[in-house]
């Protein structure tokens, strides 16, 4: 492993996966390729010389010879999200470094049951894991808890009902925090121990567990998986504060 | 005011440092002795600078500061940083 | 080489010949932040400057607010490179506070609540050039900013005026605070671009 970089970057294709949130495909010479849950920063220059950098979770697996997408949630009043969502256009380029993390990935070789829960964007790196697994055939049993304000918020949403489709062990249950859609059987409502009780995993499973999205629903979800009976050493963590 | 992000957040500055990962490695804090993984770290920032604190007693356990063309790391928070490293052949 | 961004422009902000070298003018007021924000009710806010024998003269927020108050306009500029022009405080100048203490050191270690330091020599905070302010546009100073009191010293880069601040400490050496020890400048000048050791 080598000390990180700064790389070009430029955007192959862009995507829009809701009315506020945008995958950027980019293509980066050279780029060593990523593990599931790794993220990148991503650096802007005004042209008067003006930076801003912010990370973003990497949202693709990685195959050989292939790209690296972002998914950009636009953020009400961000500098750097606003600009990645709405201004960059294909053939662009911007500067990038990365992969980085070790801690907050799942590899494929891993054979424990994982549980994984996502609040609003925070999808974002579980969704590389649940590709990355699709990739390899893994067995491996998966869960996904994903706690969303409308099902119009659903990111990636007809390509999770493949994978629960395609992939054998994989369950994904959503949790509409304002807003659900006709017949649902709960009222809108923030996530709370019966949900993580019954659609996650026991603890005598022993899952790894991947809690990604905002501080205060991350220390929530995390609080409620502790008293479950969870061993806080295989929460794994990643809070962002609304990547401005 | 929260802290927004984690210890994740610090792993791009880390990693232009170190040839190691550290989100992985395990922090003891110089004031309640808790260990967690850096990846857990509270952080506040990044300007002016990167402030890791410790998730049980939010004591300061290390400081980054980034200026054009040098960095300073400030581990003095810290009891120490157990890195995990690939075993030998 | 950085690749440029056309289009992209940032926050509002735009450079002008009579800021000091390297800042940019912000019409908002953003916050930075070292760690959680202190909540310090104001029956328990003290102020106390310990002498370099460690006697020590406090005030509590009546005693404090019984003081002298000025209401002044100043410019204020961050070393992440926003100024800010024409701000307006109101609190009590240094040389109030300083008015009848006996002490011959030449520099002062601020503390404030949450554990943040920051040096600044004596004669930097007066004549004038230094406040502990409670008021700002007119309104209580939000804890955000630094409420209920914070240290203002607009000559120097803005993280010399430490939020929260409960007291001062006279020290006959300069030594170091929270971000000088990380490797910012001891003094701070913006003018002088004294942003980091070395500069």
């Amino acid at each position: 492993m080598a000390r990180l970089t700064w790389r070009a970057a430029t955007v192959a294709e862009a995507r829009w996966e809701t009315a506020s949130a945008r995958t950027l495909v980019l293509d980066v010479p050279g780029w060593p390729g990523h593990l599931a849950g790794q993220h990148v920063d991503v650096r802007l220059t005004a042209p008067d010389g003006y930076q801003a950098q912010r990370s973003y979770s990497i949202a693709s697996s990685w195959r050989e010879g292939g790209r690296v997408e972002l998914t950009v949630q636009r953020v009400e009043d961000g500098e750097v999200s606003s600009y990645l969502a709405d201004v960059l256009e294909t053939s662009q380029q911007v500067e990038l470094r990365g992969p980085v993390g070790g801690w907050f990935v799942w590899r494929p070789a891993s054979t424990a049951p994982v549980l994984l829960v996502a609040g609003g964007s925070g999808v974002v790196p579980l969704m590389a894991m649940i590709r990355a697994r699709g990739d390899v055939r893994g067995r491996q049993p998966f869960r996904l808890i994903y706690s969303v304000r409308t099902p119009e918020d659903v990111l990636y949403a007809d390509e999770l009902r493949r994978h629960v489709r395609d992939d054998p062990g994989l369950d994904v249950h959503f949790v509409y925090t304002r807003k659900a859609p006709e017949g649902w059987r709960e009222p809108p409502g923030r996530i709370g121990v019966a949900t993580l009780n019954s659609h996650g995993w026991p603890p005598d499973f022993a899952p790894d567990v991947y809690v990604c999205g905002p501080t205060a629903f991350v220390e929530t979800a995390a609080d409620i998986l502790v008293a479950l009976g969870h061993d806080s050493r295989k929460i794994r963590t990643e809070r962002f504060g609304g990547t401005a | 005011m929260s802290s927004e992000v984690d210890g994740n957040a610090l792993g791009g500055d880390l990693a232009e440092i170190f040839a190691v990962d550290l989100t992985g490695a395990a922090v003891t804090c110089g004031g309640c002795k808790t260990v967690s993984a850096v990846a857990a770290l509270l952080v506040w920032g990044p300007a002016p600078g990167l402030v890791a604190r410790c998730p049980e007693c939010e004591d300061v356990v290390l400081r980054l500061v980034r200026a054009p063309g040098q960095a300073w790391l400030d581990l003095r928070g810290a009891v120490s940083v157990r890195i995990p490293l690939p075993a030998p052949e | 080489m950085s690749i440029i961004s056309p289009g992209f422009g940032g926050r509002r902000r735009s450079s002008r010949p009579d800021l000091p070298p390297g800042q940019y003018l912000t019409h908002d007021f953003p916050v930075l932040s070292a760690g959680p924000t202190p909540r310090v009710p104001l029956d328990r806010w003290s102020f106390t400057v310990t002498d370099e024998l460690g006697q020590k003269t406090s005030w509590n927020w009546e005693e404090f607010n019984a003081l002298p108050q000025e209401e002044f306009t100043v410019d204020i500029h961050c070393v992440t490179k926003w100024s800010k022009l024409g701000t307006t405080w109101k609190g009590v100048a240094l040389d109030t506070i300083f008015e009848n203490l006996e002490s011959s050191a030449d520099y002062t270690m601020v503390h404030s609540y949450g554990g943040y330091t920051t040096n600044v020599p004596v004669e930097d905070l007066l004549d004038g050039k230094a406040w502990i302010v409670h008021t700002f546009d007119g309104e209580p100073l939000h804890p955000e900013h630094g409420g209920p009191a914070r240290l203002l010293v607009p000559h120097l880069y803005f993280w010399k005026s430490a939020k929260w601040v409960n007291g001062l400490q006279m020290i006959p050496q300069d030594e170091p605070g929270f971000w000088e020890e990380a490797g910012y400048h001891m003094y701070g000048d913006p003018w002088r671009e004294q942003r980091y050791q070395g500069d």
